[in-house]
């Protein structure tokens, strides 16, 4: 090669990188991504704003830019309207309990398709992934008059039954398992004489936690987030999203009263966000690429 | 994998092996076999088993229960075959359902797909500050759809709504987001698309990073400019990604219901005095929890599954035609790319042959490993489909 292609292709390497690979992205980025931001912080904020105001706000056209002190108030009409503390309580049961059978149950079959031989293991897994797809959710109906056969309409089990296992778990946590461990690790466990129980559990679980952690979050957020089914099998001893909902069918409608309970109800989220919101972002970034 | 290499340290059970019963040692290995063989069995079984009951079980039951005139009142009623699918399948409340559920899908899937892949590949650069703008993206998420739905319902108030303040100061007529049929469906597919885009995005911004730097890189030492970047390499290797998003957000969104069922607190019926925004769940709720006809919601709820199960399939099918046809596309190209750098090539050697030892024709490189002529590189799809 001649000194002067040489020198070309180093111009056009320097050229290359100039244009767009590690520079510094333009205003026309951080416009974008921030008005992203504002789109979505702005329903929140002012949320906020008419939930600590008067309801004579809404009239106006502008709405004003700081909250106003009623927040406090309107909290109050809200926990006079709404069961609100029961609510909380079982919602937190309900979620916790659901995230614990879940978590465990995914990580005792997903360590079993990842490392373990047993005969129909392919065939049960190509099962688990065609589940992923089925709308389990349009079996309400049966699962209603279960339920109510039993006599289990009213309580929390009602609420937890239907989703204490779920096919997105056991191929989320497989997917993980399947790279992290190498098989040498589980045969030398076993080699020392651990029984496959224990060797689950001193090399399966400590090697899966970052995984469990990830599906113990997506978990909680889908069990907290459920609204349907609460609503059909628990309205008189809600969870927080059926109480939530019950402020709105008031016969008179107090917006101020609404927003400030819709607040409420996101502030154990919120706190959520701030303490694992790190974790929230690598999740989703995670679970894309192993999904 | 550091991490992950840690629980080794604790991993061999440090207590010695325990002396070998002598009396049995027949039953121990028997015990040993038998934990080897069924233990896998006994992991993977409560998920079947509680899936089976509590997931399939009711699905597949929903279908018996939609061959009955069944009613909560009378229980089981008598068999009338498929007259409950046809009675749905000729009602009209039952298609408008249909169309406001693929209206308020579409309205959500499409822009939110689009703005998605823009804000993805906005979060792809390298800006200052990352990890706060990708947390601020997914604030939306955190919210629960039924405060969404509260929140939105007052944003899009038809006599004090924030939207219709803001169109009143430009100048414009307010507009019945609850009463009409398509603003009341921009509206709910809004309350959507703002909870569930920076998921969407981050998922794809994931797909995007996954992309080897120097692909852009090689891409752009050729002078392709950004935009050709983007639709030339980035779209493409994101595309698995891409469908896993959109069947994800059509076993979603033919699911909808909160929002539809709390747009409107004032409305008896639900899903809009004129039923604008019933979507087909909301619909099959109605039948079943409000006029107790078990039998019939049953038969939609059957409908339902069927085409969403339709449309995982197609989605599916779909994928693997692009990919297989593609595949096909880059495997002719690339050879006539090949046919053609071997003419060039032995024309090439030819010439060169004619100056003893200054080139061996054995030593021909492979023209796809090739990095150092970017006139006859092979385009970025080509490694596409190397991989």
């Amino acid at each position: 090669m001649s000194a002067a292609t040489e020198n070309r292709i180093d111009r056009k390497l320097r050229y290359g990188r100039g244009m767009g690979i590690e520079r510094r992205p333009g205003w026309l980025a951080y416009t974008l991504i921030g008005v992203i931001f504002v789109g979505g912080a702005y329903p929140l904020w002012w949320s906020f704003i008419i939930g600590s105001s008067d309801k004579s706000v809404l009239a106006d056209t502008w709405p004003p830019l700081l909250p106003g002190g009623q927040f406090w108030i309107n909290v109050g009409e809200v926990f006079d309207t709404i069961p609100f503390w029961l609510a909380l309580g079982n919602s937190i049961i309900v979620s916790s309990v659901i995230t614990i059978s879940v978590i465990l149950f995914s990580t005792l079959a997903g360590y079993a398709f990842a490392k373990l031989k047993f005969r129909g293991r392919e065939g049960l897994m190509v099962f688990v992934i065609a589940t992923l797809a089925v709308p389990t959710q349009l079996g309400i109906i049966p699962l209603f008059m279960l339920m109510k056969d039993f006599g289990w309409t009213g309580t929390l089990g009602a609420v937890i039954i239907p989703t204490l296992v779920t096919a997105f778990g056991v191929f989320f946590m497989r997917q993980y398992l399947v790279d992290v461990i190498p098989d040498e690790l589980i045969e030398a466990a076993r080699m020392d004489g651990a029984s496959m129980i224990s060797t689950f559990w001193h090399v399966g679980v400590p090697a899966a936690r970052p995984a469990m952690a990830i599906l113990g979050l997506f978990t909680f957020m889908t069990a907290w987030t459920d609204y349907l089914w609460p609503l059909l099998v628990v309205p008189q001893n809600p969870t927080l999203q059926v109480a939530l909902s019950q402020l709105q069918s008031a016969r008179y409608v107090d917006y101020s009263v609404v927003l400030a309970g819709a607040v409420l109800a996101t502030l154990p989220l919120l706190v959520l966000f701030v303490l694992a919101g790190k974790q929230l972002v690598s999740g989703i970034m995670a679970g894309a690429v192993k999904g | 994998m550091t991490s992950t290499l840690t629980p080794s340290a604790e991993t061999p059970t440090p207590t010695p092996r325990p002396a070998p019963a002598k009396q049995r040692p027949e039953f121990r290995r028997k015990l040993s076999r038998f934990d080897v063989k069924y233990s896998p069995y006994f992991y993977v079984a409560p998920f079947f088993v509680l899936f089976g009951l509590v997931g399939l079980f009711p699905l597949v039951y929903t279908f018996v229960v939609s061959l009955n005139d069944w009613n909560l009142l009378t229980g089981p009623g008598e068999w009338v075959g498929l007259e409950n699918f046809t009675t749905e399948l000729s009602s009209p409340l039952f298609w408008n359902s249909l169309f406001n559920t693929f209206s308020i899908f579409l309205l959500s899937a499409v822009p939110q797909l689009i703005a998605a892949v823009i804000i993805a590949a906005v979060l792809d650069q390298n800006l200052r500050a990352k990890t706060f703008w990708r947390l601020s993206v997914i604030l939306p998420y955190i919210v629960t759809p039924v405060a969404v739905t509260l929140i939105f319902s007052n944003i899009f108030g038809e006599k004090y709504g924030l939207v219709n303040n803001m169109l009143d100061v430009i100048g414009l007529d307010p507009v019945m987001w609850k009463t009409e049929t398509l603003p009341s469906h921009i509206a709910i597919a809004t309350m959507v698309n703002w909870r569930w885009t920076g998921y969407n995005a981050l998922i794809l911004l994931a797909a995007m990073q996954a992309v080897p730097r120097d692909v852009h890189e090689s891409a752009a030492l050729d002078g392709a400019g950004a935009a050709r970047r983007f639709f030339s390499i980035t779209i493409p290797s994101i595309r698995p990604t891409l469908i896993f998003v959109i069947i994800t957000a059509t076993i979603g969104g033919l699911q909808i219901f909160t929002e539809p069922k709390l747009f409107n607190a004032t409305s008896s019926i639900p899903g809009g005095p004129q039923r604008q925004y019933q979507t087909t769940v909301l619909y099959l709720w109605d039948l079943a929890f409000n006029r107790q006809e078990f039998g019939r919601a049953s038969a939609v709820a059957w409908i339902l599954f069927l085409i969403i199960v339709a449309f995982g399939l197609l989605n599916f099918w779909l994928s693997r035609r692009i990919a297989s046809s593609e595949a096909r596309s880059i495997k002719k190209r690339s050879s006539k790319r090949l046919a053609r750098y071997r003419t060039q090539r032995e024309a090439e050697i030819d010439t060169l042959v004619a100056v003893p030892g200054a080139f061996a024709p054995g030593e021909t490189p492979i023209p796809l490993e090739r990095d150092d002529d970017p006139d006859d590189r092979p385009g970025t799809t080509d490694k596409e489909g190397a991989r």
